[in-house]
């Protein structure tokens, strides 16, 4: 499964070393996480590795096998506060130094899965300039809050907004949780839809075979393209101009208006469509 | 035995004749026998005028056999409509033993998992000479290991039926499993318990074999209605059985689409190439298969088909309820069934006009007045190896021992404007692109594309599609760098070991040997 990893159209994947290995197995489970990292090529697709959380006994030992291994990112789970931020920072600092890596080329995607990590978001985001995402561990947060996660995921809006808003103040990435039913595209494709909504910049997939329905998702429209074009178009020739006022087909446009139109050529070109004319 | 050998225009070497099966031609070319000056003079074989008879039906198996007039050396021949659950071969082999036949040829259309009992027929000298599209399990390790003194001939399903047709392959008594018969042979797969759709290769035996009789477990009133597969008046004796096989095993062609990662990548690909080509338009023609990602590409075709108001044509071949669903859909105006791989086509080929069943030769003969697969756009196929020639093998396993069937595969690539193989980069750790593939049953000039989840090679050929496949920013990867890519990840698999003893060949669809089977060492 390893080797196929990076072929199925993902922007990264996460290899686990947290809840889907047991206990028995979390030692085998980390030289081979180690062995693909330094094995595999994995194209242009990022490599994120989530190692176990701050609170067990396998934390430190994940990061002195992984770290060397070079991952993109470093994806911490059950994190409640910043300190658990600062903490997983300053051990890779150490371990760049160490083994001679370029000082912060890792990355770190914080999991928020706990009320206590809710309402210290803004902290949390806050901690580390290694910080490059947000995400939100649906289940598990679910679980603390003593609800049932459901399909339509109404009941952690709050949660996913907070994450959200706390990672663009702080221009992270807020990746959304993953949708468990990997029978059901119809209500993936109605969840992701809804991230994208929200304001998420991605969602996790927990099988391939999401894969194309969350990047179809993320994907705007050829219309809602050529609109954001040609907005983007008179933004840079009014700037060209040095005019402060842009105007398009005798309307005036804002620039919060040109800033969502760069945003949807920035998805476009994320999801691969060809962005012409520009 | 020795024999002589002769270089074919694939540099394979191949015998130049087998004893007591003739003289064979090399092979020269995919299309050599097919510029129009080609001649071919059919020998008809004697067949004796039956006094008139308001029943056909004998008492028993061995009753019939008795009076099919069936004498040791002939040959005898079978349908593989039942697929893994047919009985009948197991059923007439055992009776044939009994009654102390030897060195018969049998010549079924093909041989599955149901047909361990054809490799102790071997074993016993009651077979000795074997024609065949496939094998599998038991057949295919008594062939590699070299039990037969007679070479085993492989033939393509349209390659089969050129060769009844020619007279090549002489078929003294055909035994047909029936699904349904009445009293004078009228017969259907479309009906019964063991309904296995679709009769269309043994359309080819019934007509050309010296004698027909039909094993039937479920005989009905006559006249049988409102569907006739096979008629009356090819059909000298009636047997009646117990059960001609297992209903559970005959619905086989997996109906459910893969949820395996790999071979949904190769599905999405595979579609994302054929669209990108433009080859999904109003009146396309189809082929596509029931195993590995055939029914994930079908899905593609059908949500793009039903997305862009699009109608197609026809499909063919191995049909399966997927493609019966698309034909009620309306996406396609007619279903040509040579083959059915599932159960759920039964009611539609029983009921819908335009789910029309076909005979082998008019699926794919090459020799005949215009076979379906010369019109075809686009046909998907598998395979157990491709080369950096593009060549296809479809019979030889990895450990060397044959375990695969020739089907529709060289008469369908040869005859499609687009020709697609779909393969993952490597099973159980052994790469599936090689510098020269074991077995050549598909000649690379007739393939276009090799699809894996790594990438897609196209045959340099095909300048065309390399374009369109760029212009959609499609994985497309030099068949060479891919090959090397997946060695990164898998190494190169040390070579097998053959013995320098013929144990088959592999005739072309035009008659032609592309290829030869080596005994295993």
């Amino acid at each position: 499964m390893l080797q196929n990893c990076a072929i199925y159209g993902s922007d990264g994947v996460l290899l686990d070393l947290e809840d889907s290995i047991s206990m028995a197995e979390k030692d085998a489970a980390r030289k081979l996480v180690r062995h693909a990292l330094l094995s595999l090529d994995f194209g242009n697709v990022e490599r994120i590795v989530r190692i176990n959380g701050r609170g067990t006994p396998y934390f430190e030992a994940d990061l002195a096998e992984i770290v060397p291994a070079r991952p993109d990112a470093i994806r911490l789970p059950k994190v409640d506060s910043a300190d658990d931020i600062i903490v997983l920072d300053r051990l890779i600092s150490q371990l760049e130094v160490e083994y001679k890596i370029e000082p912060g080329s890792i990355g770190i995607q914080a999991m928020l899965e706990t009320a206590r990590s809710i309402i210290n978001v803004n902290d949390i985001a806050a901690a580390s300039p290694r910080l490059v995402g947000l995400t939100l561990g649906g289940q598990d947060l679910a679980a603390d809050l003593g609800i049932k996660a459901t399909k339509s995921g109404l009941e952690l809006m709050y949660a996913k907004s907070a994450v959200i808003i706390a990672a663009k103040a702080f221009g992270l990435h807020a990746f959304d949780t993953v949708y468990t039913d990997i029978d059901d595209l119809e209500g993936l494709k109605e969840q992701a839809e809804m991230s994208v909504a929200l304001g998420f910049s991605g969602k996790a997939a927990i099988h391939p075979s999401q894969i194309h329905v969350i990047n179809a998702a993320f994907t705007p429209t050829e219309k809602e393209i050529a609109k954001a074009v040609r907005i983007a178009k008179a933004a840079r020739e009014a700037a060209k101009e040095g005019l402060g006022v842009i105007a398009l087909d005798g309307k005036m446009i804002d620039t919060p208006v040109v800033a969502q139109a760069e945003r949807i050529i920035e998805l476009a070109a994320l999801a691969g469509v060809e962005v012409s004319d520009l | 035995m020795s024999y002589s050998f002769v270089r074919n225009s694939l540099e394979r070497m191949v015998p130049s004749e087998i004893p007591g099966m003739g003289r064979f031609h090399p092979y020269a070319g995919a299309y050599a026998r097919l510029d129009g000056s080609f001649v071919w003079t059919p020998k008809a074989l004697p067949k004796k005028v039956p006094a008139p008879s308001a029943n056909k039906i004998a008492n028993n198996l061995r009753e019939a056999i008795e009076r099919s007039g069936l004498q040791n050396g002939q040959t005898i021949s079978f349908h593989h409509h039942l697929r893994n659950g047919d009985a009948v071969v197991g059923l007439v082999l055992a009776e044939l033993e009994k009654m102390g036949f030897r060195d018969l040829t049998l010549a079924p259309s093909s041989l599955g998992d149901a047909h361990d009992c054809v490799a102790d027929a071997i074993r016993k000298g009651v077979v000795t000479k074997l024609n065949t599209s496939g094998v599998r399990g038991e057949v295919g390790k008594v062939i590699s290991s070299g039990l037969l003194d007679t070479p085993v001939i492989i033939r393509s399903h349209g390659g089969r039926a050129r060769a009844i047709e020619e007279g090549s392959l002489k078929i003294d008594v055909a035994f047909i499993a029936a699904p349904a018969c009445d009293r004078l042979g009228n017969m259907t797969g479309s009906m019964g318990k063991a309904a296995c759709g679709s009769m269309g290769y043994a359309m080819i035996d019934a007509r050309y074999a010296s004698h027909v009789i039909v094993v039937t477990d479920n005989l009905v009133e006559y006249p049988l209605s409102p569907r006739i597969s096979i008629p009356q008046y090819l059909v000298d004796q009636i047997v009646v059985v117990d059960s001609i096989g297992d209903p559970a095993k005959i619905a086989t062609g997996a109906t459910r689409i893969t949820r395996d990662p790999v071979q949904l990548r190769i599905a999405e690909l595979a579609f994302n190439l054929i669209q990108s080509a433009g080859y999904i338009k109003d009146n396309c023609s189809f082929q596509t298969g029931g195993g590995g990602p055939s029914l994930a590409v079908a899905r593609y075709v059908r949500e793009y088909m039903k997305e862009h108001s699009i109608r197609g044509s026809y499909c063919i071949g191995g049909i399966t309820g997927y493609m019966a669903d698309m034909l009620k859909e309306g996406l396609f105006r007619v279903l040509f069934d040579v083959q059915s791989f599932d159960a759920a086509v039964t009611s539609s080929l029983a009921q819908n006009p335009h789910h029309i069943e076909t005979d082998a030769s008019w699926y794919a003969n090459p020799f005949n007045k215009g076979c379906l697969v010369n019109d075809l756009d686009v046909v998907i196929l598998a395979a157990l190896d491709v080369d950096i020639d593009f060549n296809v093998d479809v019979l030889t396993g990895h450990d060397g021992v044959l375990r695969g069937a020739s089907g529709g595969h060289c008469d369908t690539a040869a005859g499609a404007k687009l020709t697609v193989v779909t393969i993952p980069s490597m099973r159980n750790g052994v790469p599936s692109i090689r510098s020269r593939v074991q077995t050549v049953v598909t000649p690379g000039e007739t393939v276009d594309v090799i699809v894996t989840e790594r990438g897609i090679a196209i045959n340099p050929r095909r300048q065309d599609l390399l374009e369109s496949a760029r212009n959609a920013r499609l994985p497309v990867k030099d068949i060479a760098q891919l090959k090397t890519e997946i060695e990164k990840i898998t190494g190169v698999p040390e070579e097998i070991h053959f013995a320098d003893e013929l144990v088959g060949v592999v005739e072309y669809r035009d008659g032609t040997l592309i290829d030869s089977i080596w005994k295993i060492r």
